[in-house]
């Protein structure tokens, strides 16, 4: 596939990673920096072109006249826009994604239409990270919680302790712990290597698990894991920019929140926009500050400012001053892995949690959602099955006869409203959504494949 | 350091190399010609080592670093103008000595088209054939023929790639892969060639000459199979010919690219570099040609014509075919002609020289001083076209331009030293630096009476010339081994 992605800032840039690390695809990266593009083209095999991404006589030279997919990502909202206005008119690019940042841009829902501002997909990174601290805020003691088939079924890894109920048994004992309820433990990694569960898997301390369950049945499974943790009640937000506003905003009227912003006249500003939650001005790596707001009874502290240094700071500052759980938003990885085996409990990165989203939209076939686990190193994807049985090659087939890629195993399909764990013997329907995890996300394609339906029987 | 990932592509590259041994058999049984067997133990002896190099390291999968490719790249050349002389040395006809044969390969490999060998029209036909597919292999490159067909290099193919295409500006891409890339411009490089030896055909060759002769033309490479070179022929169509495709390999590549892609010729004229190469081919040919009329060199005017054209384009392009003896021609026009070679090709053709794209650089750069010194506060940008050119390129060109003259004194003085007349050192050094081939004095026709160590001299610089100089230099520099 021919994909061209315009600004290669860090969202951009592990765009640019992760879709060039598969065969199949040809990347365009455009950015007005030179120094930027000479540095990713050092690493990626990518082609690169300097210029103002949304002039007509950039993208022309990037060779917009025949790509597949165009992915604005500039700073910019506006010359994301415009991208794809030009990349509509004038080359009829068949998919353009862009990153609309402003809230406002957002929710006027008849700007994006054809005739208007043709962007076929939109992608906030704030909104995104927000909703994901959020449902890790909902369920204490999770890693990471993911949704599929629009809530239905959540996705959950957590870190597994010794006063879970299965922890230290098989996985095969789960189903007399829980009759009533069904799930499926995904994944688990130990020590930094995935194992493929089975029945006879022994679950031990500090196993990171993932598990699949119908939106409902979550805190059950997670007491299976580890003991379960109160409801969060006090929040306290490092960082007054937009993501720490609308998480502010989101969670005001269920939880205590408290955000802490350096700037004065920004903490006027956001004082004015939220209703309940307290703005305190002054620096959130001072113990002062965080003694007097009493961080030693705060359920969960936030460090999401533009810094990640600073952000990893405070966060440990506010875990030793007595804070129960400390996320931080961190961009690089490697600073990621450093710090969360440690000190801090979870580390929130925006652009994994962008590129899961933006992933699924630049798969063929029909699949709903990608997401990103354990920084990138395995995948959970939600393709929906169509055609017929001669059309595709799922639909009509039970799961043991489908021909999968190693490391790769169909966990739940949700028919309708209906959850079904998958069995072996489990037969896929058309329109059936059905969630697969990945531990090798290079075969990807081969997932594609086999979802798409014939070409010749439409 | 990456000692293992070099191994591995070395041996991999090695066996690749091994298999450029079996079309001269091919042309040896074609002609009954008796001399299979130096290919058959050849192929043998390269597969065989490049076997034994990348065995031990075969699992080492790890990604190409940038010095990783310097290295790769240096070696490689250096294994292979070793390498590639085996069959010559083995050959019974003609016998040569391990420095002459390897001088042979790596003349033809660099393009550089300078010969040791005389009596080349009764050797047999696939030591012929070997010699311009040499050339025509190392024209656009082996290892951008590597990258085309082992896909397993992947990013680290652009390192390799890098390194061993000529010019100032490397990063262009003609497609987002690399491997799509080097394809390309084997596509259009092949295209090229059957084209030139249709051409040649259609203008009286024999067949098999034709072949040759396209290798060496769009390598602008300038090996033959007749001692007298293209004017054996003494044909004008021939001659036509050759200058038509010179010309068109000294052009860079992916200009060709674009205008089979687009289907136009209208960026040829945009294109500042192609500008510039083009006015310089004219204003010389046209003194020579003119300094030949007037000065009667020959009676004929359309021989003057003609030769000084062929001449003009042969010598400045760097390829080295002749068809009459340049470098008894009167006045300042033998030298002038080894000047032009300085100029050489566009960057990313086939050609050898400074590249026209330095000299057109360095050119305004001069032509901004001058502005300067009339508006001295005004700010004035280098550029190309509409587009400014980066510091950083301007600057390169300058630091390749003063090593470039620096390395051409010191052969200079290595050659005198060796006992060589001036005019005979410097047009040797110019020869083997601009990979152009024929010099003046003692080496207007070859190298066959140059010293042993004049030989080395000359196979070292005609490998400096071939990787630009630096992608060998940095290799020899401590900054390059320091971790």
């Amino acid at each position: 596939m021919k994909i061209l992605i315009l600004g290669a800032g860090q969202v951009g840039s592990s765009a640019a990673y992760h879709l060039s690390r598969e065969e199949a695809n040809e990347v365009t990266v455009v950015d007005i920096s030179a120094d930027v593009l000479r540095e990713l083209q050092d690493r990626l095999d990518i082609r690169t072109v300097v210029g103002h991404a949304s002039y007509p006589d950039v993208l022309e030279r990037a060779g917009a006249n025949d790509m597949d997919i165009i992915v604005a990502l500039t700073d910019a909202d506006e010359t994301n826009m415009v991208a794809c206005q030009v990349a509509y008119t004038i080359y009829h690019t068949p998919t353009k994604i862009a990153r609309i940042r402003a809230a406002d841009y957002m929710n006027s829902g008849k700007l994006f239409t054809q005739d208007a501002i043709p962007v076929d997909v939109r992608i906030s990174p704030e909104q995104l990270v927000c909703e994901y601290i959020e449902q890790l805020i909902l369920y204490p003691g999770a890693l990471q919680v993911l949704d599929f088939a629009n809530g239905r079924v959540r996705l959950v890894g957590a870190r597994a302790d010794k006063r879970g109920s299965l922890v230290g048994q098989k996985i095969a004992a789960l189903k007399e712990h829980i009759p009533n309820t069904e799930g499926r433990i995904a994944a688990i990694y130990r020590d930094g290597k995935s194992l493929q569960p089975d029945g006879d898997t022994i679950i031990r301390e500090d196993d990171e698990v993932f598990f699949i369950a119908a939106r409902q049945d979550v805190r059950v499974f997670m007491s299976e894991m580890r003991k379960l943790e109160d409801p969060v009640r006090r929040v306290v937000i490092a960082g007054g920019g937009n993501i720490g506003v609308r998480l502010a905003l989101a969670l005001e009227q269920t939880n205590q929140v408290k955000i802490i912003e350096r700037d004065q006249s920004r903490a006027r500003v956001i004082s004015e926009q939220l209703n309940k939650a307290i703005v305190l001005v002054g620096d959130a790596a001072d113990e002062e500050l965080l003694l007097e707001e009493n961080i030693d009874n705060v359920d969960v502290f936030c460090a999401l400012t533009n810094a990640e240094e600073a952000n990893i700071l405070s966060a440990m500052l506010a875990k030793r001053l007595g804070a129960h759980k400390v996320m931080a938003l961190i961009n690089r990885p490697s600073y990621a892995e450093l710090v969360e085996s440690g000190s801090i409990d979870i580390a929130i990165s925006p652009q994994q949690v962008t590129i899961g989203s933006l992933l699924a939209h630049v798969r063929r076939g029909d699949v709903v959602k990608v997401h990103s686990l354990r920084r990138g190193a395995a995948e959970a994807i939600e393709a929906v099955a169509h055609g017929d049985a001669v059309s595709s090659r799922v639909v009509g087939r039970k799961i043991e006869d489908l021909k999968l890629p190693r490391g790769t195993s169909i966990v739940t399909l949700v028919r309708g409203d209906q959850v079904i764990m998958a069995h072996h013997d489990t037969v896929i329907e058309s329109d059936d959504h059905v969630i697969l995890f990945m531990t090798d996300r290079r075969k990807i394609d081969k997932i594609e494949n086999l979802f798409q339906v014939g070409v010749s029987f439409v | 350091m990456n000692w293992t990932v070099a191994q591995r592509i070395l041996g991999l590259l090695l066996m690749m190399f091994s298999v450029t041994m079996i079309p001269p058999l091919l042309i040896s049984a074609w002609f009954q010609d008796q001399s299979w067997l130096p290919f058959v133990e050849s192929f043998a002896f390269i597969l065989l080592a490049g076997l034994v190099v990348w065995f031990p390291v075969r699992g080492k999968r790890k990604d190409l670093r940038l010095r990783d490719g310097f290295l790769v790249v240096a070696s490689f050349w250096t294994v292979l103008g070793t390498a590639g002389a085996l069959p010559l040395f083995l050959a019974d006809v003609p016998s040569m000595s391990f420095t002459d044969a390897v001088f042979e390969s790596m003349s033809g490999l660099t393009t550089t088209g300078a010969t040791v060998l005389t009596g080349l029209d009764t050797l047999p036909e696939s030591i012929l054939y070997y010699r311009q597919q040499l050339q025509w292999f190392g024209g656009m490159g082996i290892i951008v023929l590597a990258v085309a067909v082992l896909p397993m290099l992947g990013v680290g193919g652009m390192q390799l790639y890098r390194a061993e295409t000529p010019g100032p500006v490397k990063d262009t891409k003609l497609t987002p892969r690399i491997t799509e890339t080097a394809k390309a411009l084997w596509y259009v490089y092949l295209a090229f060639t059957l084209a030139c030896m249709f051409g040649y055909w259609l203008a009286g060759m024999p067949w098999f000459d034709a072949l040759c002769h396209a290798f060496s033309t769009v390598a602008i490479g300038g090996f033959s199979t007749h001692d007298l070179s293209i004017g054996y022929f003494d044909s004008t169509a021939v001659d036509l010919v050759a200058i038509i495709f010179m010309l068109l390999a000294g052009v860079n590549f992916s200009l060709h690219f674009f205008a089979w892609k687009n289907i136009s010729v209208r960026h040829y004229a945009q294109d500042p570099e192609f500008r510039a190469y083009f006015f310089v081919l004219l204003v010389l040919s046209s003194i020579v040609v003119f300094s030949l009329f007037f000065l009667g060199t020959y009676s004929d005017p359309n021989d003057s014509f003609i030769n000084g054209l062929f001449q003009s384009v042969s010598i400045a392009t760097t390829t080295g075919f002749t068809t009459a003896n340049y470098a008894a021609w009167p006045g300042a026009l033998p030298v002038l002609l080894i000047f032009a070679s300085f100029v050489g090709g566009c960057a990313g053709s086939t050609g050898g020289g400074i590249k026209v794209i330095r000299w057109l650089l360095i050119a305004k750069q001069g032509a901004r001083e001058i502005v300067r010194l009339v508006h001295p506060s005004a700010e004035i940008p280098v550029k190309l076209g509409h587009s400014a050119v980066q510091v950083r390129v301007v600057d390169a060109v300058w630091g390749f331009f003063s090593v470039y003259i620096v390395v051409f004194g010191v052969m200079l003085l290595a050659m005198m030293s060796t006992g060589l007349d001036q005019v005979t050192a410097f047009s040797a050094v110019a020869a083997t630096l601009n990979n152009l081939g024929p010099g003046l004095g003692e080496v207007a026709a070859g190298f066959m009476t140059v010293s042993d160590t004049g030989k080395w001299i000359s196979i070292v610089g005609m490998l400096l010339g071939r990787l630009e100089i630096f992608t060998l230099l940095v290799l020899v520099t401590p900054t390059f081994w320091r971790h």
